[in-house]
């Protein structure tokens, strides 16, 4: 099953164009790996074939998506837990376990480390329950616990079905197709 | 999702100050006397202009935590991937600013009527006025945040933009408390439904423009 099918992507930002005639598809149990120098559009990419930026020329098809990009979209004063909640994800539960929040549970989110965060925002796209998992910098601010689990939770997601891109500067296991950005 | 934001935005009204507009309503309701000077009838007459007055700048108060707090946490982003339309945001976030809003500030009305010295038919008058007021000066509110979400001075900017565009309903809305004859509260009705109906679309089109 295809999930994601992008044709002739172009984008413009800030009048320097970042890419253009970019071709994407990507299948079930599909991994893409963002790779490029800082400012080459891979977050921008992202936002794009999440349809938070239209391209300046082409077409994005994809499935239901989730997106986990710098900001963390919880509320600060509610416990994790419920904040995690809102987005009314079926996999809550299973999100939780899988990156070890289930004893933060009760912790309001603007108590939350850093890195407890980057779990949390990890955790709200797991438990999202969508197919495609779009993932800015997701090492960023884990430690190697964290780093393990996000490896787990990406195979396991693949393995079932659903596909990843990711940006990252850090080498993520498994297979990957690259794509360099900048080029 | 959107039955779920609105409670979010209610609960979030209501945890964080949503009685500083109203103590805010009642210390510039407070404070006309004095500029006025104690003439009963004089207080009377121009009571119900000053109300409304005092509720128009009661109303920029929230602006600022409207909208631009979820812009920046990636709420306003997360919502839009989730298939919530922009436009639909708007009115929730609306719906759920009016309800903790618009009951307060008719709740507030009625000290700060003592306040002016106005009583009886024409305090009711008031209220009837502001009911039909609020629920378009929750939305224009909402408009202007989105509109004003992300910029500097965000809160100056703001007060620029909606006191201009609440003149017509203030025209009307004190017109319509102070008993006016020919159709000032249909007028009034007429312009917030306008606003109300209106308002939505302002809002979801400054949400995605201001998306980067």
């Amino acid at each position: 099953m295809r999930l994601l099918d992008a044709n002739g992507l172009a984008l413009v930002r800030g009048g320097r164009l970042l890419f253009d005639g970019l071709d994407l598809t990507l299948e079930a149990g599909g991994g893409l790996l963002l790779a490029g120098l800082n400012g080459a559009g891979k977050s921008s990419l992202l936002r794009l074939i999440a349809g938070l930026l239209r391209p300046s020329a082409g077409r994005v098809e994809r499935a239901q998506a989730a997106l986990a990009d710098e900001a963390l979209a919880l509320d600060r004063e509610l416990p994790l837990q419920r904040a995690l909640a809102f987005w009314g994800g079926p996999r809550l539960g299973e999100a939780m376990a899988a990156y070890d929040l289930d004893r933060l549970a009760e912790v309001p989110v603007r108590m939350l480390s850093t890195g407890q965060a980057r779990r949390a925002r990890l955790a709200r796209v797991m438990a999202s329950g969508a197919p495609l998992w779009l993932l800015d910098e997701p090492t960023n601010g884990l430690d190697r616990d964290g780093a393990a689990r996000l490896e787990a939770a990406i195979a396991a997601h693949r393995a079932a079905g659903g596909a990843v891109i990711a940006a990252s500067h850090a080498a993520l296991p498994g297979a990957w197709r690259t794509l360099e950005l900048g080029r | 999702m959107t039955g779920r934001l609105v409670l979010r935005e209610v609960r979030r009204g209501l945890s964080g100050a949503a009685w500083l507009p109203m103590a805010f309503f009642l210390i510039v309701a407070a404070i006309v006397p004095f500029a006025i000077g104690p003439d009963a009838a004089l207080l009377g007459k121009i009571g119900g202009g000053a109300l409304w007055i005092a509720a128009l700048t009661a109303a920029l108060l929230p602006i600022e935590r409207l909208v631009e707090p979820d812009r920046a946490d990636g709420m306003l982003d997360q919502l839009a991937l989730g298939g919530t339309s922009e436009e639909a945001i708007a009115g929730a976030k609306m719906a759920g600013h009016w309800l903790t809003f618009g009951p307060l500030l008719l709740v507030a009305a009625v000290p700060g009527s003592v306040l002016v010295g106005i009583d009886g038919t024409a305090l009711g008058r008031l209220l009837v006025a502001l009911a039909i007021g609020t629920p378009a000066l929750a939305a224009l509110a909402v408009a202007v945040a989105a509109l004003t979400a992300g910029l500097p001075r965000a809160g100056a900017m703001a007060g620029l933009l909606l006191l201009p565009l609440a003149v017509p309903l203030l025209i009307f809305g004190a017109a319509a408390s102070g008993g006016a004859p020919g159709g000032a509260l249909q007028l009034e009705a007429a312009v917030a439904l306008l606003t109300v109906a209106g308002a939505p679309f302002v809002a979801g089109a400054a949400i995605r423009a201001a998306r980067t």
